[in-house]
């Protein structure tokens, strides 16, 4: 195959140029600059590219795949369908299913799964602490040996620091990443959204930023007494984002992401009781989605996730309070991050690097370069499409996309992953 | 004035109009409460149901009266959580219930927002009668009716309201309501008991009474629940009482004809002294008289937005 003319953006090398990507055997075979090109050869199909984007496939290091146990709402099947259609080639999907992902058996369920019947790669993230009860370290050994990349309890935060800095010790025998969910929980105990003056307004308890903040401020300085690998999931506050600068600046081995709904909404969402704005972190405010994005331009937010969480309307569609948490995201997420591109926050190479090599690089994973000799995990993308986001026509099985009805720019022609269209689906592959 | 909404969830989203127009059908309406037989026929064969998912006798009561006065029928679903059919949420409930075409729905809730949720999904009216910290329209209603009939306006008063802001509806429903009819809003409360960013609402805050006392014509004294002592929020209720409690001493340092109102029920000697709650200031059973008033009100311009009138 040859995708001809496009415009090719892979972050990991730096490189920006027009050209042709020939793909053979489901590896990146050569790529062609223009002028020259490639000609043709045989019975190779060529797709005109030209006007779009080739990048490499989107990695999401942070979904809910809901498999096993609450397939009602996701399955790794159309988890990861709502993935390919979104423009990415790999999910992580977090431990918190039923069961809980604590052993070998469930972490070798999800890959089996995920090659039967998966449209893209799908690297397990076991728990910290089995059953995510915050109290024993669950293998971390046999874990990675069936395919862990990484380790949380996500969902829940290490109450425990003591556990926690045991996480961040051991993990280092095993060159696992431990991502945090950082949230104190004495502090946004019956909470419901953002403490600010639209809690205040609505009557809702707020969970304060410092419920977030605190808890990053501890695993900074774990990871620091450690020397364990941190990586901070969903950021969404503007202390949040100081202290990882900071943390940072002094050299301690801390990455982290963010997602498309902390650097788009804030907490204004939530009047009105529409639950689908309920999420945990709760959405913030204006001044913390503009923290948010100067972590994202000056770099100290390493990668963009969507926490893609979905529900069905039984959590949803009930009393504010009692709904659950949780905003998909692996079919919105695309426009939402190219925009960030167009508003200046940083060069479509800083940008989609935060999706690509960034991610990759965190999980020590083989995505996220169009590197010759690579598999061939490839997006093709039409930033200027003008799309309407529809979740009625998403593959996710779950509705609870907080961007129904925007008008956005930017929309997937293709994903291609080990040299196979996966999307669109009607594609001959 | 026309009164065109549906429901009436909050007084955040009330216009002046729609206020002045609420206090003066009420005021009309008091006169019924007077007669020897205190039923119209107004909202005959028109159907209320009264939600109350939160205890309280004494709203329900009030909405309940009302209604019957204006020849409604009334039924009253009064559940806690714990009598609910297993796995059916408020809002499964309401599906049911909308299948028997009630004409208002009055609601009490325990989750800010259940109101808004239901309003949104029904043809009846909804009536906020409480959620949770959010609202208490028909409460703060009362409140600005009893004060206008005592001092003949809202605008230019300066109204205190005393004790545990963040949990109160009753005082966010009168923050709004007072500040748009030209009241001036003073809150005063020890500091675990005011909302995050207070001071960004129309109001002014103070955590001593000392100082804002002497200006205030109403006192709006707020029930403190007892529970708040067990979540960390205050040392104790004696300190509280101490520091906050209205009593005759404090009053003295205010003006001679300040009103001092509360939504009841009392706690006496934690948030008011006996004394005061049953003394001269005390305007405590007006609110209650007017209570029923300004529900018939809220039922009657509610149900009668569509029908053409002459
Ligand atoms: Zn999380």
């Amino acid at each position: 195959m040859i995708l001809r003319g496009g415009r090719i953006l892979d972050p990991q090398r730096r490189v920006d140029r027009i050209g042709d990507v020939v793909i053979r055997d489901g590896h990146i075979h050569a790529i062609a600059w223009e002028p020259e090109g490639v000609s043709p050869s045989g019975e190779a199909r060529v797709i005109d590219v030209s006007g779009k984007w080739v990048v490499p496939a989107w990695v999401d290091m942070h979904v809910h795949l809901r498999e096993p146990g609450e397939e009602y709402k996701e399955t790794i099947a159309t988890g990861t369908a709502a993935a390919v259609a979104g423009g990415f080639g790999a999910v992580a999907c977090m431990p918190n299913t039923h069961p809980v992902n604590d052993c070998a058996a469930v972490t070798e369920f999800i890959l089996r799964r995920a090659q039967e019947l998966g449209s893209c790669r799908v690297y397990p993230v076991a728990a910290i602490s089995k059953g995510l009860k915050g109290q024993e370290l669950s293998e971390f050994g046999e874990l990675r040996e069936a395919g862990a990349v990484a380790v949380s309890d996500d969902g829940r935060p290490v109450m425990n620091a003591a556990l926690m800095r045991r996480a961040l010790e051991y993990s280092r025998a095993f060159d696992l990443v431990v991502i945090s969910h950082a949230e104190d929980e004495a502090l946004s105990r019956g909470g419901h959204m953002h403490e600010g003056l639209v809690s205040t307004r609505l009557g809702l308890q707020g969970i304060p930023a410092a419920a977030e903040a605190a808890m990053i401020a501890r695993d900074v300085l774990l990871a620091e007494l450690t020397g364990g690998r941190l990586h901070i999931a969903h950021v969404s506050t503007e202390a949040s984002v100081w202290i990882l600068r900071e943390a940072k600046r002094r050299g301690i081995a801390v990455s982290c992401e963010t997602a498309p709904h902390y650097f788009t909404l804030t907490d204004e969402c939530v009047e009105g009781f529409d639950t689908v704005f309920k999420v945990n972190p709760p959405l913030r405010t204006r001044r913390d989605v503009e923290a948010v994005k100067e972590g994202l331009a000056d770099g100290t937010i390493d990668v963009i996730a969507t926490d893609h969480a979905p529900h069905s309307v039984l959590e949803k569609d009930t009393e504010f309070p009692d709904a659950a948490n949780g905003v998909i995201g692996l079919e919105s997420a695309l426009p939402l991050v190219l925009s960030l591109i167009r508003e200046g926050v940083g060069d479509p190479l800083d940008i989609l690097a935060k999706v690509t090599c960034n991610p990759s690089r965190i999980l020590g994973i083989p995505m996220g370069s169009l590197q010759p000799g690579f598999p061939a995990h490839v997006t093709v993308i039409d930033p200027d499409a003008d799309v309407v986001i529809d979740p009625e026509l998403f593959l996710s099985k779950a509705r609870n996309c907080p961007f129904r009805g925007w008008s956005v720019k930017g929309r997937v022609v293709m994903t291609l992953v080990d040299g196979q269209v996966r999307y669109p689906f009607d594609e001959e592959a | 004035m026309a009164f065109s909404r549906k429901d009436l969830l909050g007084m955040r989203d009330l216009e002046v109009h729609e206020i002045e127009t609420i206090l003066d059908t009420a005021e009309s309406l008091k006169e019924i409460n007077t007669r020897s037989i205190k039923k119209v026929p107004t909202l005959r064969g028109k159907t209320v149901v009264h939600l109350f998912y939160e205890p309280s006798t004494r709203t329900r009561t009030s909405f309940d009266i009302a209604a019957k006065r204006l020849s409604a029928d009334t039924y009253s679903i009064a559940t806690t959580t714990s009598s609910m059919v297993k796995g059916e949420t408020f809002l499964d409930t309401i599906k049911n219930l909308e299948a028997m075409r009630p004409d208002v729905f009055i609601i009490r809730h325990s989750a800010s927002g259940t109101p808004h949720r239901v309003a949104q999904r029904t043809p009846a009216s909804v009536i906020n009668a409480g959620d949770g910290m959010h609202e208490h329209p028909s409460q703060a209603l009362l409140d600005m009716l009893t004060i206008r009939e005592h001092k003949g306006r809202l605008e230019g008063l300066t109204v205190l309201i005393v004790g545990d802001i963040a949990h109160s509806r009753v005082a966010r429903s009168n923050i709004w309501g007072l500040t748009k009819m030209g009241a001036r809003v003073v809150l005063c409360g020890p500091p675990t008991l005011l909302p995050p960013y207070v001071e960004q609402l129309p109001v002014t805050v103070s955590l001593q009474l000392a100082p804002v006392l002497p200006s205030a014509d109403v006192i709006m004294v707020l029930r403190l629940q007892r529970e708040r002592q067990g979540q960390g929020l205050l040392p104790s209720l004696r300190e509280y009482a101490a520091y906050y409690g209205i009593d005759r001493k404090k009053l003295a340092h205010a003006k001679p004809d300040v009103l001092i109102m509360h939504p009841g029920p009392i706690n006496r000697g934690v948030e008011i002294s006996p004394d005061v709650a049953d003394g001269p200031h005390s305007v405590i059973l007006d609110q209650v008289t007017n209570g029923v008033a300004v529900r018939m009100a809220l039922l009657y311009l509610l149900v009668q937005r569509d029908e053409p009138t002459g």
